[in-house]
């Protein structure tokens, strides 16, 4: 930042041209800063225009483009443009966004490996549908030096392309194999192997049957399906990275040279750090100087704040309500109560690796059976003719026409078209059995603070109080950024109170407001500060010269949707349960609201972790909802789990499913889809075997032509492909 | 059957301009928003910065 630092005043101009055109240069090529922006919100062609036509509007933006398919806003602009202005810009027009750390999207790596799939994918069908084409002549009765010269051509093509092409099949086949296992791709690079070298082997004596399309077709369609496969996980990986990227962490740390801002990571233990009001506690300490509330609801899922002082404990994830903190950092990083939070959560998920997939179900009876099969029928043959050149043909044929092109379609193809139409309803899958678990779900557990609620709390006895009250109160609430006054300060300018006329008004950290009302002494805060008994409800109260202290009574608002999906949950005849640390008594009350009958409160995170294994001892499949610390070791051990974006990344980590919006009621969607998409994978699974069952015997027999096994597998896949495009 | 000479190198020949031009369409990043470009096609104005 050189530029900045030079002079600009100068006697002489011509010394001044060379910085200033050296600094021209510099500007041209250090400037330009790049912004990604997330936008969950756009979904049609006129969002597009709206957002990028605002973004480009803006001073010193150069340019703003929406990728619809990632929700993401890429804009290049000059550096003094900052993304809290085009946040600010968007929120204008009525679009939330979020900044996102550019440096966190590693989009390359993964869309590199979709590019080279998709090139691979290219060339086997420009090759197969060649080579079918050469095909189809030799089947309408191509014969002799003409048949040949076919075979040789089609040779001559499909050798390269299943060397290029093939490569994603050869490299998974080899790693299974180093581990003595078996999975799908072993048959597959087998069926292709023994296809190539025996239809080679036929065309070198000239001979009627060689296979070179099929194993052309057979590479193309698993290529497909390994292509749909790779998009929907590089979808969902981005958007999670996407999420990862919406935190960056920084801090204040004080020094001897005053203030400066730095990297989380760089912090140590025994460093002094500023925490500001509405900032996050980046470590674990003890608080040395300032007064405040501090918010522990991520962590330990009570919605009254807690009051600080020095001497305070802390830990990192705290959020700082009121006035300036410094804390002396006793746990930085890895060793914060965070971090070893999340140490539980790795041994809470061994439980959930022992799910297999249906796929792989699939797999592990169908690759030994294929191949047994086709030993047998080789084996067989060869003891019946004594020919090894019929009894390879035939190994191989039946190698073909049993080869999972269908499978490998079956589960990518459903897959993808499910995650595509949640992605749309706001919601990410994270992870690649999350769908099949989902639909297994019969109880659902939800957490409390901000997951139902919003977090936000609302005050519900308003009526109890005179105008002139509120408009003390308001006066008093304004000027705070506590949550509970900025809820008391919404109430009174909707109602149109205005503020009273008080003077001195002054927040004391920690405690609450005061002020003057003619000589009387006026406070708002704290029920211990007034000098009354807290009450076990969210509540601020108002004392007024010498009269009793009122209790203004706060409720922590529902968040959107959050009483749609319990009712559709309920209506689904799903088992809902309400699992919280907040206290009985809040815990109660919102189950009240949302009519839910069971409900446990005052949970540590190991009650909350050890409530799901029982629950999944007793047989239940547990859908986990949880957006907090304390939950993170539950949604590990949960069947499967969902949680908000405004989770702590922790517990978005632990989670299978991540849900986009502020909105719960994609929930009971989700599960709907969820069954009919795990309902689409076995159908097809069925159709795949019907057409094995079918050709098989024809294979065994020595009745198969290549015909056949193109025709058996092509219309497998495609039905296959168009089963699955029915789940929309 | 001469003609062959002539008929199977011009189908691969197609064949490979089409592959060529995917290719083409693979490497100048037009797949990385499918969803936007459906949409973008309905709106009225002109798209001046089809690429970034």
């Amino acid at each position: 930042m050189t530029v900045a630092l030079r002079s600009h005043t100068s006697a002489c101009p011509a010394c001044d041209a060379v910085p200033a055109a050296e600094a021209l240069a510099e500007r041209e090529v250090q400037q330009d800063v790049r912004i990604a922006l997330s936008l969950p919100m756009v979904h049609c062609a006129a969002c597009i225009r709206t957002v990028e036509g605002a973004l480009t509007r803006y001073p010193g933006v150069k340019s703003a483009r929406v990728n619809l398919t990632l929700k993401r806003a890429t804009v290049e602009a000059d550096p003094e443009v900052s993304a809290e202005h085009l946040m600010q810009v968007l929120e204008a027009i009525g679009y939330e966004s979020y900044e996102l750390d550019a440096g966190t999207l590693s989009a390359t790596q993964s869309s590199k490996a979709g590019r080279d799939l998709l090139m691979r994918l290219a060339v086997a069908g420009f090759a197969s549908m060649n080579v079918m084409l050469l095909s189809i002549s030799v089947w309408s009765g191509a014969e002799a030096a003409t048949r040949d010269l076919f075979h040789w051509i089609s040779a001559a093509i499909a050798l390269p392309t299943i060397v290029f092409s093939g490569r994603p099949f050869y490299v998974s086949a080899w790693s299974a194999l180093k581990h003595k296992r078996l999975n799908m791709d072993v048959p597959i690079v087998l069926a292709i192997l023994l296809a190539v070298v025996t239809s080679l082997w036929e065309t070198s004596l000239s001979g009627e049957h060689a296979y070179f399309d099929a194993a052309l077709a057979l590479v193309f369609f698993l290529l497909a399906g390994r292509y749909l496969d790779h998009r929907t996980r590089a979808v969902a990986r981005s958007a999670a990275e996407e999420l990862a990227a919406l935190e960056v962490p920084r801090a204040v740390l004080l020094s001897d040279d005053g203030e400066e801002m730095v990297q989380v990571s760089a912090l140590s233990v025994g460093d002094r750090v500023l925490v500001r009001p509405g900032g996050r506690l980046p470590v674990d300490g003890e608080i040395i100087e300032g007064q405040s509330e501090l918010d522990r609801s991520l962590l330990t899922g009570e919605t009254l704040p807690i009051f600080a002082a020095p001497g305070t404990q802390v830990s990192a994830g705290e959020v700082n309500l009121t006035g300036p903190l410094v804390v002396r950092a006793n746990a930085v990083g890895e060793q914060t109560s965070l971090h070893r939070m999340a140490d539980l959560v790795a041994v809470a998920e061994s439980g959930r690796s022992n799910y297999t997939s249906l796929a792989d179900r699939a797999a592990k009876l169908y690759a030994p059976g294929v191949h047994i099969l086709s030993a047998l029928s080789f084996v067989g043959w060869y003891l019946f003719t004594f020919d090894v050149r019929t009894s390879l043909n035939i190994a191989a044929a039946v190698l073909i026409i049993t080869c999972p092109c269908a499978l490998g379609l079956a589960v990518p193809a459903v897959t993808t078209a499910a995650s595509g139409r949640l992605f749309r309803k706001g919601m990410l899958i994270k992870h690649s059995t999350a769908l099949e678990r989902l639909s297994q779900v019969d109880t659902v557990v939800f957490d409390k603070t901000g997951t139902l609620t919003a977090g936000t709390p609302e005050l519900t006895n308003a009526d109890a109080f005179s105008y002139e009250e509120l408009s003390i109160a308001m006066a008093l609430a304004v000027g705070s950024s506590h949550p509970l006054s900025l809820a008391l300060a919404k109430v009174g300018r909707d109602a149109g109170i205005r503020p009273a006329e008080l003077t001195g008004i002054e927040e004391i950290p920690g405690y609450g407001t005061q002020g003057n009302l003619n000589g009387a002494l006026v406070q708002l805060g704290r029920a211990s500060w007034v000098g009354v008994t807290a009450l076990t409800q969210t509540s601020a109260f108002l004392a007024l010269g010498d009269k009793a202290p009122k209790p203004f009574l706060f409720v922590d608002a529902l968040r959107d949707g959050a009483m749609l999906a319990v009712d559709a949950l309920k209506a689904d005849g799903k088992t809902v349960i309400l699992l919280s640390g907040d206290t009985p008594g809040a815990v109660e009350d919102l189950a009240n609201r949302l009519g839910v009958q069971r409900w446990v409160a005052d949970a540590l995170p190991e009650d909350k972790a050890e409530t799901i294994h029982q629950l999944a001892n007793k047989g239940a499949r547990v859908l986990m909802v949880g957006d907090g610390l304390n939950d993170t070791a539950a949604l590990a051990a949960a069947h499967v789990s969902i949680s908000p974006a405004s989770a702590l990344d922790a517990a978005r980590v632990a989670s299978d499913i991540v849900l986009l919006g502020g909105d719960l009621s994609p929930i009971a969607t989700a599960l709907a889809t969820a069954r009919s998409s795990t309902k689409r994978i076995r159908e097809n699974f069925r159709i795949a075997t019907v057409y094995n069952v079918i050709a098989v015997p024809l294979a065994i027999a020595g009745l198969a032509t290549p015909l056949i096994a193109a025709l058996a597998m092509s219309l497998s896949s495609i039905t296959v492909s168009l089963n699955a495009l029915r789940l929309r | 059957m001469q003609i062959l000479a002539y008929l199977i190198p011009i189908s691969l020949v197609l064949g490979g301009m089409g592959l060529l031009a995917f290719v083409y369409t693979v490497k100048s990043n037009q797949y990385d928003d499918l969803e936007g470009d459906a949409q973008r096609i309905l709106s009225g104005q002109y798209d001046d910065q089809p690429k970034i």
